[in-house]
């Protein structure tokens, strides 16, 4: 490893910084919750859950924090939950891929809940 | 893409004594075995703090922290949690599991905590310099280098108001400026890690949690004033320790961090580690400069102070591990960010290792002005088995009791010198109503003659007489002039001793005489020893009336000194017990008494 100049100092901060960021969830606020018992899993949940986390890397969005719970059946899975703090929560059912992206772009970024995927779920997972 | 879980593993000393570095090692394996290696990242970091708890586990992002967790916790751990997105219940601090998007939790433990000397204890890879760096680090050293003049770095200091952590709380800022002041064209940093006091531990966690922290502010220090190279004196039974500064000091050498013209500024800088062999008085600064120079390892007096003439005979700041472990956030952050921080007198925090009979042992960072109350009670969780609490020793063997009076006292440097303790390094032992004071002290006082060097009279014969007075005491020999003998002898070393070791050996002995008079008392006039300690002065007895005759004591004492029929009242043989205790821990009637 040569020794390194300031500017380099700066891109490794940069660099690992983000790496550092992505797992710190101090003020993170959005939680995105992927349904993944044996069920949701066998209807495709794990593609969901990879959609959802490259849309929100690819938008930048830096205050969700994405976890997954156990199976929401008999609920039309897979079931993806938002909770927006002061919004509260929405439930959403068969969220493939493609749905997925959507609810990326449309809820979280653009802050409108996706009205024709919500299924209604009382108090969600 | 990020991972989608990151699994962090405590690699302080105390979680790898139970096995954490194989928990560490199976979490990796089981996480290619159940092909999710590119969803998890294991990273082990330093010391977590609750130590009581260890081996901890801590899950992100559902932050789910998981105790007490065993090498085979591996599998379930990944196939259940990362795998399926379960938390492991029955591994989990609280015990239940929660919504996902519920407030995180707070563990009570850290609620009252402020972590800045401690900042990435439990956060980061210690022996990864790029965390390190991505987590803010060497952002103060490229400012003193490129940005600051050493009069401004002292400025910045003196505005902190940081007094040294070591113990006796002198304020940073003009043990910097004496040295850069002082004339000479050599100078020497010298980090005191000779951790000594029993039961303290916070020195070695920085290190192990934290190492570039260190070797970051030692390099500021040595741009500050002139110096060109460093010394870590750390003592040989810190192995891991040891082994992290090392990682650190090569990482930090390839980066150019450390050696020739640092970050192309033209400063040269390096650091050596020099091994202790474990002598307490080597923690002395004038006797750590000897034993850095490959003599005994003895006191000197003062005047001249190691600003002036320290490290052979050249101007030289030497600082606690925690003190340099506040210096790189003083610089990024500014002065006045850290003034604003504690009480009056003393600014920042300060990390304690809280021990002895508290339920939640363990590393905690606390602001200054924090009630001995909040720390014992709120963060520690009370005194263990539900006993009745009788006092904290702070300061080690040069310290003092805090009594139930005084637990509203807010802990600053000031406030515990007027109630005859002092802030010491930082180890907190918790006492209560089994601890007898007079054997505490004794405990003390004998750890402090093990350690005196011997160079002068009054530390050497003083301590080894005080001693002899309280075992006389708890050997049920004292006499009502025992009392005034303690407190001349306390006197002649107090004023004439050559270092603080044995100027303050008295203090334990002094403070209890002071707190518990009726202790003495007991022990010299009764000849009674209140908490049942001392051996000499009880006797084990059985209550017949509560007796059943089940025979549980008599088949668990070693010494087959109780006798009795089946069903009838059973006896103790006073000749024959050693008061051993095992008869009255078995007895479930209460019938087994101590008087």
């Amino acid at each position: 490893m040569a020794k390194l100049s300031l500017s380099d100092l700066h891109d490794i901060r940069e660099r690992e910084g983000k790496k550092l960021k992505m797992r710190d969830i101090h003020g993170r606020t959005v939680h995105v919750v992927v349904a993944m018992g044996t069920s949701g899993i066998e209807k495709g949940a794990k593609f969901t859950l990879n959609a959802i986390a490259d849309e929100v890397e690819k938008k930048g969005l830096e205050d969700v924090i994405i976890t997954q719970t156990g199976s929401a059946a008999p609920a039309p899975e897979p079931v993806v939950e938002v909770f927006i703090p002061g919004k509260g929560l929405t439930v959403y059912g068969s969220v493939d891929a493609e749905k997925a992206k959507r609810i990326v772009d449309e809820h979280l970024a653009g802050g409108k809940p996706v009205e024709d995927l919500r299924i209604d779920l009382e108090g969600g997972v | 893409m990020g991972f989608k879980n990151y699994i962090f593993v405590c690699g302080g000393t105390g979680c790898e004594s139970s096995r954490s570095d194989q928990i560490y090692h199976s979490l990796i394996d089981e996480a290619a075995r159940q092909g999710v290696a590119d969803q998890v990242q294991v990273i082990k970091t330093g010391c977590f703090g609750f130590c009581e708890q260890g081996p901890i586990v801590k899950i992100l992002p559902e932050d789910s922290f998981y105790v007490q967790v065993k090498p085979e916790d591996a599998k379930e751990l990944i196939s259940e949690h990362v795998v399926k997105g379960r938390e492991v219940t029955r591994l989990l601090y609280n015990k239940a599991p929660r919504k996902a998007y519920d407030e995180v939790q707070d563990i009570q433990f850290y609620n009252k905590q402020m972590r800045i000397v401690l900042k990435n204890c439990g956060t980061i890879d210690p022996e990864n310099i790029d965390e390190y760096i991505a987590a803010g680090g060497y952002k103060a050293l490229e400012k003193v280098l490129f940005e600051m003049s050493g009069d401004d770095v002292i400025a910045e200091l003196k505005t902190a108001g940081l007094r040294g952590r070591g113990g006796a709380g002198f304020p940073t800022w003009m043990k910097w400026n004496f040295t850069k002041q002082a004339e000479g064209d050599e100078k020497y940093v010298v980090c005191n890690a000779d951790e000594g006091d029993p039961g303290a531990y916070m020195d070695r966690s920085t290190l192990e949690g934290d190492p570039h922290a260190v070797l970051e502010a030692m390099t500021i220090c040595g741009k500050t004033i002139g110096a060109h190279h460093g010394y870590i004196y750390i003592r040989a039974e810190y192995p891991l320790a040891i082994h992290r500064l090392e990682v650190a000091m090569k990482q930090a050498r390839e980066y150019g961090l450390l050696g020739k013209d640092i970050l192309g500024s033209g400063f040269d800088y390096d650091i050596e580690i020099r091994l202790g062999a474990g002598a307490f008085v080597c923690g002395e600064e004038t006797a750590l400069l000897q034993s850095i120079e490959g003599n005994r390892g003895m006191p000197q007096p003062r005047p001249p102070f190691p600003a002036v003439k320290g490290l052979w005979g050249k101007p030289t700041v030497i600082n606690n591990v925690e003190t340099w472990a506040n210096i790189a956030q003083i610089i990024v952050n500014g002065g006045a960010w850290f003034a604003s921080i504690g009480t009056e007198d003393s600014h920042g925090t300060k990390v304690f290792a809280l021990t002895g009979k508290i339920c939640n042992s363990g590393l905690v960072e606390v602001p200054m002005g924090t009630t001995l109350r909040e720390i014992v009670y709120d963060i520690g969780g009370g005194i263990a088995h539900g006993k009745k609490f009788k006092a904290v020793q702070t300061g080690g063997p040069s310290g003092g009791l805090i009594t139930e009076s005084n637990l509203d006292t807010p802990i600053d440097f000031g406030g515990l010198q007027k109630i005859g303790s002092m802030m010491g390094s930082g180890g907190m032992i918790v006492m209560d109503e089994d601890d007898c004071i007079v054997d505490v002290a004794k405990f003390y006082l004998n750890f402090t003659v093990d350690e005196s060097c011997g160079k002068c009279a009054p530390c050497r014969i003083g301590g080894k007489s005080l001693c002899n007075i309280l075992e006389k005491i708890t050997q049920g020999k004292g006499e009502e002039s025992d009392i005034k003998q303690i407190h001349q002898i306390a006197k002649a070393m107090q004023m004439g001793s050559l270092c603080a070791l044995g100027q303050t050996a008295p203090n334990p002995v002094l403070s209890s005489l002071r707190y518990f008079p009726q202790e003495y008392e007991a022990h010299i006039q009764d000849k009674k020893c209140p908490s049942g300690k001392c051996k000499k002065l009880i006797s084990y007895e059985i209550n017949p009336s509560k007796c059943i005759g089940c025979t549980a004591c008599s088949r668990k004492c070693p010494v087959g000194a109780i006798s009795g029929e089946v069903k009838k009242p059973h006896k103790i043989n006073g000749n024959v017990c050693i008061k051993c205790g095992v008869c009255k821990d078995t007895c479930k009637f209460g019938a087994i008494e101590i008087h």
